[in-house]
C-alpha cells in the first residue's frame, strides 16, 4: 500500500466493456472510460439513462456477470489492475477498501433476515468483533447515519423501514468496512427531494469524516454542482468532458454539458427564462467509430464530427471528446 | 447503435411567452374543501371500516381561465388522488368542484362523460396510458368517434401531430415505435384531440429523460399560448412547476399549506414546509449550491391513514412551537395579496422573530469555497 497523497486511490484508464450475444453484434455499453478518484475526493459520474454510468461502476467493482461480458482497460487501486486480479483477492479488496451503495435499496438488502443482523454480519467479517460488540458497533453505526431508535430498528425486516431509512441503513453496512472508496449509484433517485437532502448531507459528513474517496454517478447536475470535486458527464457509453466542478458549471464546453445546463429548468431562475431543449432523443446516437455520437442532436456540428470518433483530449486541465467545443467565451443562458 | 434521425425534428427555439391577460376572477376550475377519504377495511367473513386513507383532506384550489396552476408535493401527498377527483375519475368523499359554472358532482355519469369533452388529463408515463396495440391514429380518433365528432377524422389526425411536433408519418405507427418524449407528445395530441379547455397534467415530465424534458414543457407552454388552454399542473419537482405555473400551490399530507403566485413564492416562502423543500432542490450552479442556507428536515412523511393531530406538518417541522402546532389545525390563511399560508406562526417567521431549530439548519459550505 502507498500513501503517496498526489498519487489517485483509483485510475481507470480506457476502460471498455461489452455485452456479447450469440447472432447478435456486441453491445459497446462502455468504452473508452478514464478518470482518477483520489482519497478525500468525490468525483461525480453524470448522465443520462443508458449513458453507461453504472455498467462503469459494477466494471470498477468486479460486479458485472462474467458470461457474456468482456472487459478491458486498466482500473488501478493502489498498485493493483483490479481487472487481471483473481476473484478470491478481488472479493478481498471488495469488502475491506471498496463498497457500493445502489439506487433501490430493496435489492441489496435481504428482506427475510433483520436489519440488525444483516449489519452486524458486515461487521463481525470486517471489524474482528462478535456478539454483544458487534451489536453494540451495529447501533452506533446506525445512529451515526442518523436512523432514530437505532435498538428497536436493528430487529426489523427492511419492509418495515421507509425508503430513506433503508438507504441509511444501506449506507451504515457500506461504511461497516471503513472503505477507502465508496461508490454510490443514484442512491438518491427513488427518494424525495427533503429526503435527498438529508442522505446527501451524510455523505458529505462521512466523506470529510473519513478521508474516504466518493463516486457519485446521478443524472442530476443539481446533485453534483453542491457535492462533487470533479464531475465527468458520459453520453453513450463514454466520457464526452470531465473537469473541476465550477470550471465544467461556469465554462461547459462539450455542447451536450452546456444543451443540459441550458433544458434544466432552475429553481432560481427569473421567471419567463425561456428553457433551450436539446433535440431529439437520447436514443438518436450515432455508432462511435463513425463520429460523434451526440452529433445528431448537436446544434455545434460541423462535417468533420461525423469524420470518426473524436478522440479525449486534454485542453487546458479539462477532458474533452468534441471536434468543435463551445468557445470559452460563450456566455450560458441560464 | 445506429443515427436514428428523430422524428420530432429540431423544436424551435422560445424566445419567452407572449403576455398572456389571466383575469384572476374568472375562475375555469373551482375546488372547495374537496375530500378523497379511501376506506380502510378489516375482517374476512364480514368486512367492516376500520378506518381511512385520508388521501386529499378539505382541498381549496381556484384555477383562472387560462393560466396554469401547480401542485407540488412529495410522494403520496394525494396529488394525484386530488387530479384525479377533480375530472371524477375517482370519487370525492366530500367539496364541491365547480367546472365552468357546472357543479360536477351533481352530475350523472352520462352527463359527466359529456363534461369530459372539457377537461382532460395526461398522464406521468405515456407508454402505461397508451394501448400498444393501437395506432397513434386510431389513438387520436378514439375520443373523436366516442364524442360523435365528425368531420375529416385523417385530416384532424395529421393536424394534432403538426401541433405536437410530430410528422404526419407517426400516425401509422405504435407506441413502442416512439422514444419517451414522443410518446407523451402523443399523449398531449390525445388531450387536446377534443378541444378541452382544462388539461390536468399528472407528472408530464418526470418519466422523461432530462435533456427531453424540456422539448415537452415549451410544447405545454406553447399550446397554452395558441389554444388558450388552461392547466392544472401536477409534480413533484418544484422547478418544473415553477417554471410553468402562474400560481404554485404546495401540498402536504392531504391538505394545501401554502398558495403563491410563482415568483412570490419562490422569492417569500412563508411556509415551514415550502422553505424546508425549497432549500432542498438542489441547483446546478456550485456558487449557489455552497452559499446558502439549508434546512433539513427529520424523519418521513406520517402516514395519511393517521395524520399528525394540529398542524399536520408538526412532527417534522424545524419551526415548531410549544402552543398552537400539535392541537390546532391551521387553515389556510392570505397573508399578503395573493399569498395564502397555513400556519400559525407564518407572520412571526417571516419577521424573524422565530428561528428555526439550530440542528435543522445546514450553513453554507465555506470549507470547498
Ligand atoms: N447485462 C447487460 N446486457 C446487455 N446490455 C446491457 C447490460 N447491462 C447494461 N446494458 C446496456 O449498457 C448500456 C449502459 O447501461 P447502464 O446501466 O450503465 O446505464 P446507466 O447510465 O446506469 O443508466 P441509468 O441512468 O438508466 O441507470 C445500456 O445501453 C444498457 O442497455
Ligand atoms: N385507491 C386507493 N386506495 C387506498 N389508498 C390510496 C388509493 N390511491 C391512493 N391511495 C393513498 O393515498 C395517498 C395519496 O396518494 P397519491 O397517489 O394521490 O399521492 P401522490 O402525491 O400522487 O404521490 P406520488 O408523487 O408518489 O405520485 C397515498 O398514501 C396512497 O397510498
Ligand atoms: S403551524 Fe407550527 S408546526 Fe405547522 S408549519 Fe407552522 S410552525 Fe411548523
Ligand atoms: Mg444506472
Ligand atoms: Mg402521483
Amino acid at each position: 500500500m502507498t500513501n503517496d497523497p498526489t498519487r489517485p486511490l483509483l485510475a481507470v484508464r480506457d476502460l471498455g466493456v461489452s455485452f456479447t450475444r450469440k447472432g447478435a453484434p456486441d453491445v459497446r455499453a462502455v468504452d473508452g472510460v478514464s478518470f482518477d478518484v483520489s482519497p478525500g475526493q468525490t468525483v461525480g459520474l453524470v448522465g443520462e439513462s443508458g449513458s453507461g454510468k453504472s455498467v462503469t461502476s459494477l466494471a470498477v467493482m468486479g460486479l458485472l456477470p462474467r458470461r457474456n461480458v468482456r472487459v478491458d482497460g486498466r482500473v488501478i487501486f493502489d498498485d493493483d489492475d483490479l481487472l487481471t486480479l483473481p476473484r478470491e483477492r478481488m472479493r478481498d479488496i471488495r469488502g475491506r477498501d471498496m463498497a457500493m451503495v445502489f439506487q433501490d435499496p430493496m435489492t441489496s438488502l435481504n428482506p427475510v433476515v433483520p436489519i440488525g443482523v444483516q449489519v452486524t454480519e458486515v461487521i463481525e467479517r470486517h471489524q474482528q468483533l462478535s456478539g454483544d460488540a458487534a451489536d453494540k458497533a451495529a447501533a452506533e453505526l446506525l445512529d451515526r447515519v442518523g436512523i432514530p431508535d437505532p435498538t428497536r430498528r436493528l430487529r426489523e425486516y427492511p419492509h418495515q423501514l421507509s425508503g430513506g431509512m433503508r438507504q441509511r441503513a444501506l449506507i451504515a453496512m457500506a461504511l461497516a468496512c471503513r472503505p477507502r472508496l465508496l461508490i454510490a449509484d443514484e442512491p438518491t433517485t427513488a427518494l424525495d427531494v427533503t429526503i435527498q437532502a438529508q442522505i446527501l448531507e451524510l455523505l458529505k459528513e462521512l466523506v470529510h469524516d473519513s478521508g474516504a474517496a466518493l463516486i457519485m454517478i446521478t443524472h442530476d447536475l443539481g446533485v453534483v454542482a453542491g457535492l462533487c470535486d470533479t464531475v465527468h458527464v458520459m453520453y453513450s457509453g463514454r466520457v464526452v468532458e470531465g473537469a473541476q466542478r465550477r470550471e465544467l458549471f461556469a465554462r461547459p464546453r462539450h455542447p451536450y454539458t452546456g444543451g443540459l445546463l441550458a433544458s434544466v429548468p432552475r429553481l432560481d431562475a427569473a421567471r419567463g427564462t425561456p428553457l433551450h431543449p436539446i433535440p431529439g432523443s437520447p436514443t438518436d446516437v450515432l455508432a462511435w467509430p463513425s463520429g460523434c455520437a451526440f452529433a445528431p442532436r448537436c446544434h455545434h456540428r460541423v462535417d468533420a464530427c461525423t469524420d470518426g470518433p473524436p478522440p479525449l483530449e486534454n485542453i487546458g486541465g479539462r477532458s474533452l471528446r468534441c471536434v468543435n467545443p463551445l468557445p470559452t467565451t460563450e456566455e450560458v443562458p441560464a | 447503435m445506429t443515427a436514428q434521425p428523430s422524428a420530432a425534428g429540431a423544436d424551435p427555439v422560445p424566445t419567452g411567452r407572449d403576455q398572456r391577460e389571466i383575469d384572476p376572477d374568472d375562475v375555469l376550475l373551482s375546488v372547495r374543501g374537496l375530500q378523497v377519504h379511501f376506506p380502510i377495511r378489516r375482517g374476512i367473513l364480514v368486512e367492516r371500516q376500520v378506518g381511512a386513507v385520508k388521501a386529499v383532506d378539505g382541498v381549496d384550489l381556484a384555477v383562472p381561465r387560462g393560466s396554469t396552476v401547480g401542485l407540488v408535493g412529495e410522494s403520496g401527498c394525494g396529488k394525484t388522488t386530488f387530479g384525479r377527483a377533480v375530472l371524477r375519475l375517482v370519487e370525492p368523499t366530500g367539496g364541491t368542484v365547480t367546472f365552468d359554472g357546472t357543479d360536477l358532482r351533481e352530475l350523472d355519469a352520462e352527463q359527466m362523460r359529456r363534461q369530459r369533452r372539457q377537461m382532460q388529463m395526461v398522464f406521468q408515463d405515456p407508454m402505461a396510458s397508451l394501448d400498444p396495440r393501437q395506432s397513434v391514429e386510431s389513438v387520436l380518433t378514439e375520443p373523436l368517434r366516442a364524442h360523435d365528432i365528425g368531420g375529416d377524422h385523417r385530416a384532424r389526425v395529421r393536424e394534432l401531430l403538426d401541433v405536437v411536433g410530430l410528422p404526419a408519418s407517426a400516425a401509422s405507427r405504435y407506441p413502442h415505435e416512439f422514444s419517451g418524449g414522443q410518446r407523451q407528445r402523443v399523449g398531449i395530441a390525445r388531450a387536446i384531440a377534443l378541444e378541452p379547455q382544462l388539461i390536468v397534467a399528472d407528472e408530464p415530465v418526470s418519466a422523461l429523460d432530462v435533456s427531453i424534458q424540456a422539448q415537452v414543457v415549451n410544447l405545454l407552454e406553447q399550446l397554452q399560448d395558441r389554444l388558450g388552454l388552461t392547466y392544472l399542473v401536477i409534480a413533484h419537482d418544484l422547478a418544473v412547476v415553477r417554471h410553468i405555473a402562474d400560481v404554485v400551490a404546495v401540498m402536504y399530507l392531504g391538505g394545501l399549506v401554502e398558495q403563491a403566485p410563482s415568483d412570490e413564492l419562490y422569492a417569500t416562502p412563508l411556509h415551514p414546509y415550502t422553505r424546508a423543500l425549497m432549500s432542498a432542490v438542489p441547483i446546478p450552479d456550485p456558487d449557489v449550491e455552497e452559499s446558502r442556507e439549508r434546512i433539513l428536515l427529520t424523519g418521513d412523511l406520517p402516514s395519511p391513514a393517521a395524520p399528525p393531530s394540529g398542524c399536520r406538518f408538526h412532527t417534522r417541522c424545524p419551526f415548531r412551537q410549544e402552543t398552537r402546532c400539535d392541537d390546532e389545525r391551521p387553515a389556510l390563511r392570505e397573508i399578503r395579496p395573493g399569498h395564502t399560508v397555513a400556519c400559525h406562526w407564518a407572520e412571526d417567521i417571516e419577521a424573524g422573530r422565530i428561528a428555526p431549530r439550530e440542528s435543522a439548519v445546514v450553513e453554507p459550505d465555506v470549507s470547498t469555497a
